[in-house]
């Protein structure tokens, strides 16, 4: 990872990403697909990219239901997802 | 949530949407002298197609208009959603956790549009994303070389995101096309009245290669545990399997209506209704791009160009010529919505267990009764979720031909109680 990359936390791990890495992108490269349970307890991902499914929706820097495919990934950024 | 006054602004012109249809329109009228302001809720302008190109413009179309737009002069507002309106003049937006007030005289929506999902087994299988979805994912970062992806739905989208896939090291196990091919070779001589369109089809076929495009084939299942395994497809006699790390999926666009429609524009089949000049039912109220209806990157360009005229300064003698280069492009679109045209199996691709509306997990079977969408809601909680019913409304509307009916702001989830503040406040202060 070249000098410029932004380091950030997803769950509490440290982890390292190019600039103007999507949080959404950030969580399928070092956690996986499954971003969330559904009310019924199904694992749930991206759908849209968009900002319309809410699917990928994670706290970010404590901020619940943050849409995380619209969101670039920041020096020092916590994300939290919601995978037990 | 708290409101800021402290970021209210006030512009002459202000334009929703950053895609090229917003960009288009704020190019022009803050080159007729207004005070221009433009929002998207995107970290960057772009819109769905040049998404994350600002610095970077994958195609001298986006190069030109990156290049006019950075010579002019108008306020950008990146990250900033729209969520409601406060009073006719003023609209209610959030920025990174605050809510803000935004006035205008002239205001021109140019929301875009969305994909359509369908349901089926399995959609809701983290790794089945739309076309378009894993391509945006793709464009802010998703590492996909190497990677296996199914491009399956309707549409010339589907073509659009394999060959951006494939230029990105992506393994493409086909593009299955719902219609039939005798509709696209109808639509493929139709090509021949639009010599630009030919040679981007050309284009694009020859990025993707060897890559099988297959016409009148549809997924009927995705298949894994907890993430995508496989997807099952079908050509309507029989059934096979083809392993994949990704399905991209999606079976055409839907217009983004929400904020013309609690702004009271009228909304007819396609989408919002706008006259001549793009002004919509609302007075000083304009739309442009793929919220009029979906067709494509010129038409949005043209509609974008006449509404920013048209809000800046009225009906200028200067940009009439620019009414015929969009009657054309929309004659184009139509031709391409009918060789595109759904099929009646995609209606019956959900089993009672598929879920429908996928925040409140509601099956196709809970719907199966229900007489329309106002009815679903209140039995079966479809389309109470988080996404207030942008998926299952559009999926729903095609299904069982139920109609969205109003929409009430907030249009996107902000904190309730302090809306609760911002309405009773706006309500009691001059107008
Ligand atoms: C997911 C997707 C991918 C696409 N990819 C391609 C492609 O690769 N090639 C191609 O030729 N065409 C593509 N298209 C089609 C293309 O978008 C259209 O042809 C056209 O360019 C749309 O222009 P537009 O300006 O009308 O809308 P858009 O480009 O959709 O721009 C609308 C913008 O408004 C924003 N917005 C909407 N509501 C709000 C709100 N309330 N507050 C703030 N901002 C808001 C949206 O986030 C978006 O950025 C794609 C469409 C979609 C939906
Ligand atoms: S993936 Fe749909 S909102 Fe982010």
């Amino acid at each position: 990872m070249p000098d410029d990359s932004i380091a950030l936390t997803i769950d509490g791990q440290a982890v390292r990403v190019a600039p103007g890495t999507s949080v959404a992108a950030a969580v399928l490269i070092f956690q996986g697909p499954g971003f969330r349970r559904s009310v019924t307890g199904t694992p749930r991902g991206p759908l849209c990219g968009m900002g319309i499914c809410y699917e990928c929706r994670l706290t970010i820097d404590g901020l619940p239901q943050r849409t995380s495919c619209q969101t670039v990934c920041q020096a020092g950024m916590e994300v939290v997802t919601d995978v037990p | 949530m708290f409101l800021d006054v402290s970021k209210n602004r006030s512009f002459d012109v202000l334009v929703i949407g950053g895609g090229p249809a917003g960009m288009a329109a704020t190019v022009t009228a803050s080159g007729e002298g207004r005070k221009v302001g433009l929002v998207d809720d995107n970290p960057d302008l772009g819109g769905q197609i040049w998404r994350g190109e600002r610095k970077k413009p994958s195609s001298a179309e986006a190069r030109v208009v990156f290049e006019e737009l950075q010579k002019s002069t108008f306020e950008a507002l990146p990250g900033t959603r729209i969520v409601g309106l406060v009073r006719p003049g003023t609209l209610l937006a959030e920025a990174s956790g605050s809510l803000v007030e935004l006035s205008y005289q002239s205001l021109i929506l140019a929301t875009g549009a969305r994909e359509l999902f369908l349901p089926f087994p399995g959609w809701t299988l983290p790794n089945v994303m739309g076309a378009g979805g894993l391509q945006a994912l793709a464009k802010s970062g998703l590492p996909i070389a190497g990677k296996s992806v199914v491009v399956a739905g309707s549409g010339p989208l589907l073509l659009a995101v394999a060959a951006h896939l494939k230029k990105k090291g992506a393994i493409l196990r086909g593009i299955f096309e719902q219609a039939p091919l005798s509709k696209l070779v109808k639509f493929g001589l139709g090509l021949w009245t639009e010599p630009s369109k030919i040679s981007q089809a050309i284009d694009l076929r020859w990025q993707i290669g060897a890559v099988r495009y297959r016409a009148g084939a549809w997924p009927v299942e995705a298949v894994g545990g907890e993430v995508l395994r496989s997807v099952k497809l079908t050509d309507g006699k029989k059934v096979w399997s083809v392993d994949c790390d990704y399905l991209a999926c999606g079976f055409g666009l839907v217009p983004n209506l929400e904020l013309p429609a609690i702004l009271g524009c009228s909304i007819g089949p396609g989408g919002t209704i706008v006259d001549e000049w793009q002004q919509t039912t609302v007075e000083n109220v304009y739309c442009a791009g793929e919220a009029t209806g979906v067709g494509g990157l010129d038409l949005s360009l043209f509609e974008g160009k006449i509404a920013g005229h048209a809000a800046a300064s009225g009906r200028p003698d200067k940009a009439r010529f620019l009414l015929n280069y969009r009657d054309k492009a929309r004659r184009f679109a139509r031709a391409l919505d009918e060789s595109f045209a759904l099929r009646d199996e995609l209606r019956h691709l959900a089993k009672a267990d598929t879920i429908v509306c996928r925040c409140e997990d509601v099956p196709a079977g809970a719907l199966a009764g229900r007489t329309s969408w106002v009815d679903a809601k209140l039995q079966t909680r479809c389309g109470m979720g988080p996404c207030q019913g942008r998926i299952c409304g559009a999926a729903t509307s095609f299904l069982h031909g139920w109609e969205r009916g109003s929409v009430r702001p907030p249009i996107f989830p902000v904190g309730v109680e302090n809306l609760a503040e911002v309405y009773s406040n706006s309500a009691s202060s001059p107008v």
